[in-house]
């Protein structure tokens, strides 16, 4: 499958002049930044709650808050990274129609099918593999251990679904770097975490987009 | 044949076709191309492999080239 290596520079990154170029070492730091932040409500909650009732037994409802904060607080950080993904806004199902065909016209077969069955489109680039939904995309770095949600959309929300994701797909293959540095970071972390967020009919691109990644 | 193609409302519109060989409907495409951008769409030009390139101005042989509207992070 082709990879993403346009070199031209978006010029949508003039509206993020404050934003340094996204690029792997930027992915590799953020990457342990949520690590620690997964680990600092993890660890702490759990642990409090055990040593309440170590101390107090009667304590329990305190632990069980405990408890509760350090599962909830992960759980909501990947359903965020799980909803860039989700269907969003009008579905203009006629003009659905051409705008598949033309976002047919821009994918490989392979890619085709899997838009065609998960409403996903597959790209791989110099990053990794991404995933490019109607307002939002998951990248797979190379391994397939972590993913990175982003939240981009084009700025015209009434376009048909295709359209909105063939925006997100030329911007990408025009400036990968510059494309990921004018998304918002949503997430990153353990593929399974989001993926048990994602929309059922999802989850076998984000399956395939992790075996392209291990192999890359 | 060449094409110049919005992405729309209605999916996509074909504003233009021409050959290298028609310099009146390559005028007019241009004219439409300029149009495009004036409007504040960006022109793109996917090369096939995984490769695009924005365009400022419209080259005589370009295949299919793409008017979209800019990305913002959501």
């Amino acid at each position: 499958m082709a990879a993403a290596t346009g070199q031209g520079v978006l010029p949508e990154l003039g509206q993020v002049p404050w934003r340094a170029r996204t690029d792997e070492r930027y992915l590799r730091r953020n990457a342990r930044i949520w690590t620690t932040w997964t680990l600092a409500y993890g660890i702490p909650f759990p642990a409090a709650a055990v040593g309440l009732m170590l101390l107090e037994p009667l304590a329990f409802p305190v632990a069980l808050a405990c408890l509760a904060h350090g599962w909830i607080i992960p759980e909501l950080y990947a359903f965020r990274g799980a909803s860039v993904l989700r269907p969003k806004g009008p579905r203009n199902e006629r003009a659905e129609q051409v705008a598949q065909g033309l976002l047919g016209d821009l994918l490989d077969h392979e890619p085709r099918e899997l838009h065609a069955t998960t409403g996903l489109a597959m790209q791989h680039s110099g990053l990794g593999v991404w995933l490019v939904g109607e307002a939002g995309a998951l990248l797979i770095p190379p391994g397939g251990r972590r993913v990175h949600c982003f939240c981009v959309r084009t700025t015209d929300r009434e376009l048909p679904p295709s359209d909105r994701i063939a925006h997100l797909l030329l911007a990408l293959r025009t400036d990968e770097d510059g494309f990921a540095t004018v998304a918002n970071h949503a997430f990153c972390g353990a593929p399974w975490r989001v993926r048990r967020r994602m929309p059922e009919r999802m989850r076998p691109a984000l399956d395939a987009a992790r075996s392209a990644a291990r192999a890359s | 044949m060449s094409r110049l193609i919005r992405m729309d409302r209605s999916g996509h519109t074909t504003l233009a076709e021409w050959t290298a060989a028609d310099q009146a409907a390559f005028d007019s495409a241009v004219e439409q191309f300029h149009s495009g951008l004036d409007e504040g769409y960006i022109a793109v030009h996917d090369q096939g492999g995984g490769r695009a390139e924005q365009l400022r101005e419209l080259p005589r042989d370009a295949g299919l080239v793409i008017l979209r509207r800019p990305i913002a992070g959501g």
